[in-house]
């Protein structure tokens, strides 16, 4: 494998802006900060960052309503995403669409999503258009388990196999559909399987460890380079909280979830660059309390940021007019 | 000068944008060498090949998907949804995402795409295969909604659809494809301008899609008995030129509105609340609207034609509104 200890170094700086971008918005939803759904991916902070650490600037993603983490490590500007979080003019969709609809398309980024599945079928038009246009661009379209149930999944990789799209499915399963397990919204245990179906490659991988997920993705975006198509990749994790804020999880077996929280990614990705003499523990701490330096930068920027105009409400709902607005 | 019917019209406007512009595409159920369902795509194949003009499996929600996700990232793509009645299977796809998307993501994303889709009862096709589905649509914001009649007017408004930088459904009524007129302009017509049909001074008959063909007969028998009717043809129902149904009522001072959906929520019924709340004082009676029945569309060609809103229902309407 062709990683790079820089690469390594850029893979646990993702992890950490992650972890603690998603730690702070836990607080400030919990203190009223942040209006309206926030659904925090906290725990599966190993997936984006070994998925997209192999893409391209000009690669595109297609994200979910947990998405901020594949914002994040697309290279998503944090200021933008927490004023839009704070519901800001400044924020990445002007204060219209709030967390579970971040989109950056110089980065590639097509959106995160709040339909669940949707995410999957954009992904396919992603990687017509990129076979369609003869260039070396991938999608990576990351979802849940719960999706997995949905229409759109068997579409979707069914259209993206018959014309090899150059997509990568990439499965988080965090092993709940909103309060529904995985061993009872589905009767098999690897979602992985389902590729069988349509005949591509369909791995299980263990989500919580940021380099089996780089090394799958890598092999998954090289075939899909060379044209042989899509890959599903099935990224077993644990979703640490609630389905949303404020969801108390009383379904969750605290015993499983004590189980996952103690394989947890950070520290598991810390201990192996240390173990492998990629980054030092005192390297980490600094880039830590550098992140922590970036968090705080973006909260500032948020607060400080103006909230939106009432008559900004009717612009971009077309590119070439205004929609009326309410004249009081 | 040239005379083509409906479908070819629709045929020209695909082909001169695909000539012209690499990134516009044509996906859709057996739009292939089959050449569509109903022949609109006929021959297209064999001039762009199977990459330009590309079949799908029968998975309506991908292909608006893939509409959207290429749209967003370098397309121009043109998607045929083979019946507005499978709409339904897409509707997530084509509401949630493609309509609101430049939107929810504050401008960051265009999507210069075009769903196709045909329209419409009188072929004894039955409730699944017949419907008039727009007033779904009109409904959302982000969608731009355009239903032509004449083939003149199928081709001007196409190619402004595929030049356009937002989602747009352009419906095609299956009974108008074999419709035959003039061509003379192979420019795009812009959309939000509608047309007068035939101009009058008694009454404003606003009719869209194949109801501007029974319109224009009803409007023949109407002067027959004195009455001159106007028929205007929105063309684009959303944005609708509202400009031009405010000069005609100004004139005519009576409105009726004519289109095959079930009455119940219907799109006219949405210009019926315009012209009420906008030009009540122009009126001398008020807006009736001549729609289908609210009932399923049925099989029988006696119950599908009782079901159609046909010429003398326009006719009765007009001459009911002036006792």
């Amino acid at each position: 494998m062709d990683v790079t200890k820089e690469q390594m170094r850029h893979m646990y700086r993702t992890m950490v802006r992650i972890r603690k971008f998603e730690s702070n918005a836990q607080n400030d939803f919990a203190n009223g900060k942040i209006p309206g759904f926030l659904h925090l991916y906290l725990g599966e902070e190993a997936i984006a960052t070994g998925v997209c650490e192999n893409l391209n600037k000009d690669d595109f993603i297609t994200s979910t309503h947990r998405g901020h983490g594949h914002i994040i490590a697309k290279g998503g500007d944090m200021k933008y995403m927490m004023a839009e979080l704070y519901g800001k003019s400044t924020g990445y969709c002007k204060g219209k669409g709030g967390s579970m609809h971040i989109a950056d398309r110089d980065l590639g980024i097509l959106g995160a999503n709040g339909i669940v599945g949707a995410g999957q079928d954009i992904a396919v038009g992603a990687g017509l258009s990129c076979k369609y246009r003869k260039t070396q661009q991938v999608c990576a379209c990351f979802f849940g388990d719960g999706s997995t149930n949905q229409g759109t999944f068997h579409e979707a990789l069914n259209m993206a196999s018959i014309w090899k799209l150059p997509v990568i499915f990439v499965c988080e399963n965090n092993h709940f559909g909103i309060s529904m397990s995985q061993s009872r919204h589905q009767a098999i245990k690897d979602i992985a399987d389902r590729a069988a179906a349509y005949g591509i490659p369909g791995v299980a991988v263990d989500g919580n460890d940021a380099m089996a997920v780089y090394e799958a993705a890598n092999e998954a975006i090289a075939r899909a380079r060379k044209g042989q198509g899509p890959t599903l990749i099935e990224c077993k994790t644990w979703r640490w909280r609630g389905h949303f804020e404020g969801d108390p999880a009383i379904y969750k077996d605290p015993k499983e979830q004590e189980e996952w929280v103690a394989r947890e990614p950070v520290k598991r990705f810390r201990e192996f660059l240390e173990e492998n003499g990629v980054m030092t523990a005192d390297e980490m701490d600094k880039v830590d309390a550098e992140v922590d330096q970036e968090i705080k930068d973006a909260v500032q920027f948020a607060e400080e940021s103006p909230l939106p105009k009432p008559e900004d409400v009717g612009k971009d709902v077309y590119t070439d007019f205004d929609e009326e607005v309410r004249v009081r | 000068m040239k005379t083509m019917s409906v479908m070819e019209a629709i045929r020209e406007a695909m082909s001169i944008r695909m000539r012209e512009d690499p990134n516009v595409l044509l996906f859709g159920e057996d739009v292939g060498k089959f050449g569509g369902c109903f022949g609109v795509s006929a021959g297209m194949f064999d001039e762009f090949g199977p990459e330009r003009v590309r079949d799908t499996p029968i998975s309506e929600g991908a292909i608006i998907g893939a509409a959207t996700g290429s749209a967003a990232t370098g397309l121009r793509p043109i998607a045929e949804i083979m019946m507005d009645d499978f709409i339904t299977v897409a509707m997530d796809q084509l509401v949630n995402n493609a309509a609101f998307m430049h939107y929810m993501f504050g401008g960051k994303i265009e999507l210069p795409m075009v769903v196709r889709t045909v329209n419409g009862a009188g072929v004894n096709a039955a409730a699944q295969h017949s419907k008039s589905m727009e007033a779904w649509l009109t409904h959302v914001p982000g969608l731009k909604v355009v239903y032509p009649s004449t083939p003149q007017d199928c081709l001007g408004l196409l190619l402004a659809s595929i030049d356009d930088n937002n989602p747009v459904v352009f419906f095609e009524h299956k009974i108008a494809y074999g419709e035959k007129g003039e061509v003379s302009s192979f420019d795009p017509i812009p959309l939000g301008k509608g047309d007068i049909k035939k101009e009058g001074s008694d009454v404003t008959i606003i009719a869209y899609g194949y109801q501007v063909f029974r319109a224009l007969k009803a409007a023949e028998q109407l002067e027959k008995e004195g009455i001159s009717a106007e028929v205007l043809d929105p063309r684009t129902l959303y944005p609708l030129d509202k400009d031009l149904i405010a000069e005609s009522v100004g004139k005519t001072h009576n409105v009726v509105i004519t289109s095959e959906e079930f009455k119940r929520g219907s799109y006219a019924g949405e210009i019926s609340a315009f012209v009420a709340e906008e030009m009540f004082d122009s009126l001398d009676a008020p807006c009736r609207r001549v729609c289908a029945l609210n009932t399923p569309v049925p099989f029988s060609a006696v119950l599908e034609n009782a079901f159609i809103p046909q010429t003398e229902d326009i006719v009765n309407a007009v001459k009911a509104q002036r006792e």
